[in-house]
């Protein structure tokens, strides 16, 4: 018996101890199904990660965008999350709490360069590292405002919230557009909190009380939020931009078409109206008073806390902050390389490039979005009360509800500590 | 009556079947002809009668760039294979259990059927979580022996939808309109219940199976939320889910429009199919006069 | 004599429990049980994505939903002369809501509740306030939709299922034509349904504007709250009623056309031989057709996933939306667990009474 034991134990080291020599796979889930663009650059970064070392070999599965978060949330739930986690910035402290994410454990040299966005930090500790940061601009074309003898703004000197509604209102004017600003109400999920939440703190509050997030009282509905939201509503009720029932197709044509004399867009949007016009300018967001703002944070990587390659998915990670592919992804997609070095080596955000803009805007004015687990409940009570607000609900009850609503998730779940 | 009066009465009859098919039929007919038309062109004819119209830059650049983008092929024989099989085994097991709860008499009959029916209510968004939870932890037997956990598989999408209560409702009221008589002077000539159940009323069920078949077609084939949640690698994936394919950044409507069509096409065959089933059956039943 | 020979004929439990057991264990298996998981879940704080395991939390979920109340407000009074104060413009003043349902100690029964609606008598203010306003809006839209829905559905399908069953020549095209809403994708229904209901130049609203010679003004049909639930009945409407046609059909074609000839020889009208020789016939699946458009109505959901979001101001929020709003997006499964309860003694309830009121009534 004794020795069919050690023969069992000799045998099970010896099939262990081969198991090393071969090449680990590793599982890796992304968010750009249907996306050519990102696939190619993807799979290259991935095929040179493979063919530069033999330890580990990383096979990609893709997820439509849409319905990303859903299928990982589904996949947790069951326990089949794969090493390597593509996540979205503000979604990651809950995946982390819920012990979904492990913290990374790479070198920070390679990270020390980058913008704050695409660092995804949660409790002291970062859980995901981003390849590109998003950020959003006011869209306009030159001829515009020329015609319409605007200033152009810059960062130094950013439109004041006044002046952006005598822009608004001079362009309305004009009567050759339909609506003056293009919010993109149509696109409704994370566009809403992302887009539109820095408006908020630039008029002095925010969805959640940063200091220990604990509550969203008087930072949502103080007097701050209130500001804000009578600010937000007259947008709408002075119809100086489409509400809730715009179409998708005009959120997407409007602009290039002319319907729209400004459109508040990302900047994955912007490569398609340089394609189209070729006086296209990006604008900073206007200061309300507490410095213009705008979003930060877009898609990361991160290690599943249930892998059992975790090694394996951090140096693949690492691998992949290389400068030459952030340069690769930001000329494919057109989004903000969060290095200096990978800037200046691409087509549109290098020293003069028709983006160079937005790496300045990013690294002066992004703010992210809270980071705090129970950020997707926040999510969805702020788009609905800026939905609401749109159509006309009362202002302070409305902001009253959501902060409402958002402390007692906080308090239902304690506060989201462990 | 003369025959010119009967003629212009029966003309007169297609003028209402007419104004409702055009309302119906629109939308189709939009789709279709937006897949023919550059994703910006479609865009901009929206807001004008010119979406129902053939003008502008017609082509199948759509299509070819639908099938670069996404796995439409793979994706459509997966909807087929998955609503195929779910669909006969919906239409054996649900006609059956019918034909049972009719005909037969049983203690607990009564009870069994109405707790089955209840579950009409309950839509599939739901259950959706727990279901998951349950089947990540059911065994299956497959080609590499005993396994836990259905996910990421075909059976996972067709199991827990190869019986539900519509079906059975439908089957249920179906029988109770046929004739006892046929069942009791089978039964009396000494036949027993499956040979009653495939020679005597399934074959005057084709109008029910028809019904029945097309409704489960639909929904399976139009599924999404499940299949999202239940299957994570590529390979399982049916239509629907692949058509988040093209909502990327950048929303790719033109293709979206060439993928709709071409998704829309085995649904429309299908129908067209039963259809004659429907004609067919009504012609061959005895109980008709 | 005879009835107890059939009765000995027709007993068979064994393969009685034989035919239906396969139907009956998936049904049970996969629907029937994770329901009860389901309902389980409606007790506790389960959360979709947590470290915590969940705990037992009793009725707190449903309390959270359903709970309503009403606030008696006296107007302000001066405290001097107890004389009522009023304003520069005659109105009165009263406490606001919150300050009473906010943490206030006094009143801790009304903690967390908010304005649903309210209207006055006499000086009093009458506010009834409820813990989860848009919930209970929800449920109104529900009822409304339903109550409305079924029958114009049922009817109309009904009405589709007797034009179409004519002998005509090319009547299959008609068919098929018919169906066509039902097999299109809810994606395409849904733009082109919004293209129609644009407010600024859309189909309907053109239509409208040429039919009645430019008087007509433009409406947002999705953006206004009081047109937007009306909007997605009748997109339901004219999505759905093919479904429901094809199950009048295949009723249709259960009647014997023996019964249509005999009427013929007699003489009747159209009108007759539908009420004496049609509606008879049709008694089982005008039934099918009440309680499964019913119940389908209760569920209405992904219309207005796709087209509202339950805006409006909440013009367009159902029990199904508000239950995949909780349980998925805001990630609180046991209240979206919670909510699939109440649907279902509501649902329960009302089929038990549909039942009810259209039983055999036997002689």
């Amino acid at each position: 018996m004794k020795k069919m034991i050690f023969g069992g134990t000799l045998l099970a080291s010896l099939l262990s101890s081969a198991a090393v020599f071969a090449t680990t796979p590793l599982t890796m889930w992304y968010h750009g199904a249907g996306n050519e663009v990102e696939k190619k650059i993807l799979t290259g970064i991935i095929d040179d990660f493979n063919k530069s070392q033999g330890d580990f070999a990383v096979s990609l599965e893709q997820f439509p965008q849409k319905a990303y978060n859903d299928s990982v949330t589904a996949a947790a739930a069951a326990g089949k999350l794969p090493d390597i986690i593509d996540v979205d910035g503000p979604v990651m402290p809950g995946w982390a709490w819920a012990g979904y994410m492990a913290p990374l454990k790479i070198d920070a040299a390679s990270y020390a360069k980058f913008l704050p966005g695409p660092i995804g930090k949660y409790n002291g500790q970062v859980y995901s590292v981003g390849l590109w940061d998003a950020a959003v601009a006011m869209v306009a074309r030159k001829s515009v405002l020329d015609a319409n003898g605007i200033r152009i703004p810059t960062v130094d000197k950013p439109w004041t919230g006044d002046e952006f509604e005598a822009v608004l209102q001079k362009l309305k004017a004009s009567g050759k557009f339909e609506y003056p600003l293009d919010l993109g109400m149509a696109w409704t999920g994370e566009w809403y909190p992302y887009a539109f939440s820095p408006f908020l703190q630039s008029f002095g509050g925010d969805m959640v009380d940063r200091n220990g997030y604990k509550t969203a009282d008087k930072v949502l509905n103080g007097e701050a939020g209130v500001k804000f939201g009578k600010w937000w509503q007259h947008l709408f009720k002075d119809k100086l931009a489409p509400g809730t029932s715009q179409s998708p197709a005009d959120r997407d044509s409007g602009f290039t078409s002319g319907k729209y004399a400004l459109s508040w867009n990302g900047n994955w949007a912007a490569l398609g109206a340089l394609k189209d016009h070729d006086d296209v300018v990006f604008l900073p967001a206007p200061d309300f008073g507490k410095g213009p703002k705008i979003g930060a944070a877009s898609w990361q990587f991160g290690v599943s806390g249930s892998s059992k390659n975790q090694d394996g998915a951090n140096k693949f990670i690492q691998f992949a902050l290389q400068d030459k592919y952030l340069t690769a992804f930001s000329d494919g997609i057109g989004l903000i390389p969060p290095t200096p070095e990978s800037a200046a080596a691409s087509i549109n955000y290098k020293q003069g490039g028709p983006m160079a803009v937005f790496f300045g805007l990013s690294k002066a004015q992004a703010v992210v979005r809270p980071v705090y687990p129970g950020y997707a409940v926040a999510a969805k009570v702020f788009e609905k009360a800026l939905a609401d607000l749109s159509n006309g609900s009362d202002v302070q009850g409305t902001l009253d509800a959501a902060a409402d609503e958002i402390t007692k998730d906080i308090e239902k779940n304690k506060g989201y500590t462990k | 009556m003369s025959t010119s009066t009967a003629l212009r009465i029966s003309k007169w009859r297609y003028v209402p079947l007419v104004l409702v098919a055009i309302i119906f039929i629109f939308p189709l007919e939009f789709m279709i002809m937006s897949s023919f038309k550059p994703g910006q062109q479609l865009l901009t004819d929206t807001n004008s009668f010119r979406a129902f119209l053939p003008v502008g830059d017609l082509s199948f650049q759509n299509y070819f760039d639908a099938f670069k983008r996404a796995p439409v092929a793979l994706f459509v024989f997966n909807s087929i294979f998955i609503t195929s099989c779910t669909l006969v085994m919906s239409l054996l097991l649900c006609s059956m259990a019918a034909f049972s709860f009719v005909f037969l008499e049983w203690r607990g009959r009564n009870t069994v059927l109405t707790v089955l029916l209840t579950t009409l209510i309950i839509p599939i968004e739901i259950i959706a979580v727990p279901l998951l939870l349950l089947v990540n932890n059911l065994p299956w037997v497959g080609l590499n022996g005993v396994t836990f956990g259905w996910l990421n598989s075909y059976h996972v999408q067709i199991i827990p939808f190869s019986a539900d209560a519509l079906s059975v409702y439908l089957f249920v009221q179906y029988f109770k309109d046929l004739p006892r008589e046929l069942v009791e002077a089978a039964r009396m000539e000494g036949a027993n219940w499956w040979q009653i159940y495939l020679k005597v009323i399934m074959p005057l069920s084709g109008p029910v199976l028809a019904t029945a078949a097309i409704l489960k077609f639909l929904a399976m084939y139009n599924q999404f939320m499940w299949p999202l949640m239940s299957v994570q690698a590529e390979q399982y994936r049916p239509v629907m889910v692949g058509l988040q394919y093209f909502f990327q950044l950048n929303i790719a409507w033109g293709e979206i429009m060439a993928y709709l069509t071409l998704i829309t096409v085995p649904v429309l065959a299908f129908y067209l199919l039963l259809q004659r089933a429907f004609i067919a059956s009504i012609a061959s039943t005895g109980i008709k006069g | 004599m005879a009835t107890q020979r059939s009765n000995r004929l027709m007993n068979s439990p064994t393969t009685g429990w034989l035919m239906a057991f396969p139907a009956t264990a998936v049904i049970f298996m996969f629907i029937i049980v994770p329901f009860l998981l389901g309902f389980y879940f409606s007790f506790t704080n389960q959360r979709l994505i947590s470290p915590n395991p969940a705990e037992w939390v009793g009725t707190s979920n449903f309390h959270q939903l359903l709970d309503v109340s009403v606030l008696s407000l006296q107007p302000q009074r001066d405290p001097a002369t107890n004389e009522i104060v009023k304003e520069a413009d005659g109105s009165l003043t009263y406490p606001s809501v919150r300050s009473i349902t906010r943490n206030n100690p006094d009143f801790p029964q009304y903690n967390g509740m908010k304005e649903w609606f309210s209207w006055t008598s006499g000086t009093t203010r009458e506010v009834v306030v409820a813990k989860d306003v848009v919930f209970m809006k929800a449920m109104l839209n529900t009822f409304e939709f339903v109550f409305i829905v079924a029958p114009v559905q049922g009817g109309l399908a009904l009405l589709l299922a007797l034009m179409i069953n004519q002998k005509l020549a090319g009547i299959n095209i008609f068919r098929t034509i018919f169906f066509m809403p039902v097999v299109v994708s809810i994606v395409v229904v849904s733009l082109l349904w919004r293209f129609i209901y644009s407010g600024d130049n859309g189909l309907l609203n053109g239509m409208l504007s040429f039919l009645s010679f430019g008087t007509f003004k433009p409406v947002d049909w999705l953006g206004n709250p009081l047109t937007a639930l009306p909007a997605i009945m009748v997109m339901s409407i004219w999505q759905a009623v093919g479904f429901h046609m094809v199950i009048w059909l295949s009723g249709l074609q259960t009647i014997p056309v023996s019964l249509y000839e005999a009427a013929d020889i007699e003489g009747a009208s159209n009108w007759q031989k539908f009420r004496f020789v049609t509606w008879p016939g049709l008694r089982n699946t005008a039934v099918l057709v009440l309680v499964v458009i019913t119940m389908q109505a209760f569920t209405l959901f992904s219309q207005v996933q796709v087209m509202t979001a339950g805006g409006p101001l909440d013009a367009t929020q159902t029990i199904v939306f508000q239950a995949l709003d909780h349980g998925y997006a805001k990630q609180d499964i046991s209240a979206g667990s919670a909510i699939s309860v109440i649907l279902f003694i509501i649902v329960i309830s009302v089929s038990l009474l549909q039942r009810y009121l259209t039983r055999e009534k036997t002689a």
